[in-house]
């Protein structure tokens, strides 16, 4: 069984170039910083607030936070790491505004014996997101990702979609390798039991409904 | 191995950051638990319906406007001059 590849590739090497330059108050060289990372930081965002417009607003206060903070930025991490750790810091912000009664803390580690326990063993068919539309797959992944403890869908966010490594993902969210791993561990099986619900073979065998 | 084992050490194995020798341990493991086999088998596409959904795309004409707010601060910003200067 094959691993799963990274998404992301390198960042180019004129990044540092676009970091001093906009440290030197050259705007279009910050505007490219956004350009490039603008669609990241959205996706992390609504997936750790699952709310469209507190992304737009993390969106907006991230790059402004860098903005105003660039000089603290000493290049010994990539400029995206930095970045992202802003923008989760927002994401989580949003999310305690929103949920005060919780506290929301990614050093939550909600331990059950039975959340890293595979009950669904049910095989999936050969190709599940073509058993929905687009729409409907949208609905199930979003509401599954939902039901995650937020520490546990920040973690698979940047590790799994965004395709930070474990160590850019630790350094962003402030948290020991092994940490991250366990986390990520647990995020991956609960998603993998919850969307088995949706994904397991039909009774006919071959996955068509 | 035992199941709980090989659970373990999924996420390492997924991500192939995994020595030779345990690689093939799990792999001894997976060819005759068919559970096991599932469960990689379905985390990984997991992982890869995430990665692959697109969900949670920004549009690009919210895009436009949120980088056209996002610099006219930013050169707001800079008129009255950064922080510490």
């Amino acid at each position: 069984m094959g691993t799963i590849q990274p998404k992301v590739s390198e960042p180019v090497s004129d990044e540092l170039a676009l970091v001093q330059a906009a440290k030197e108050g050259d705007t279009a060289a910050f505007e490219e910083l956004v350009r490039r990372y603008d669609r990241n930081v959205f996706r992390i965002a609504q997936h750790i607030t699952q709310n469209r417009e507190d992304a737009e607003d993390v969106v907006q206060d991230a790059f402004l936070k860098a903005y105003g903070n660039l000089k603290q930025f000493q290049g010994q991490s990539k400029f995206y790491t930095w970045l992202v750790r802003i923008a989760v810091n927002e994401a989580l912000m949003k999310l305690r505004r929103r949920r005060p009664e919780r506290m929301i803390s990614l050093d939550e580690d909600v331990k059950t014996e039975e959340d890293s326990v595979p009950r669904e063993v049910a095989d999936w068919s050969p190709n599940p997101e073509q058993l929905y539309s687009q729409g409907e797959l949208h609905e199930i992944l979003s509401k599954t990702i939902q039901g995650l403890p937020p520490s546990f869908r920040t973690v698979f966010v940047l590790r799994d979609v965004e395709g930070l490594s474990t160590e850019e993902a630790a350094e962003a969210l402030d948290l020991s390798i092994p940490a991250v791993k366990s986390r990520l561990l647990r995020a991956r099986l609960q998603l993998r039991e919850r969307l088995s619900r949706y994904f397991q073979k039909r009774n006919g065998g071959d996955g068509t409904q | 191995m035992k199941c709980s084992e090989f659970l373990q050490e999924l996420t390492n194995y997924l991500d192939g950051v995994i020595d030779a020798r345990t690689r093939s341990e799990l792999e001894d493991h997976l060819a005759w638990c068919h559970n096991c086999y599932v469960v990689c088998d379905t985390t990984k596409k997991t992982i890869e319906i995430y990665r692959g959904s697109e969900l949670y795309e920004l549009p690009e004409d919210l895009r436009g406007r949120l980088r056209s707010a996002m610099m006219s601060k930013c050169k707001a910003k800079k008129a009255t001059g950064p922080e510490g200067e």
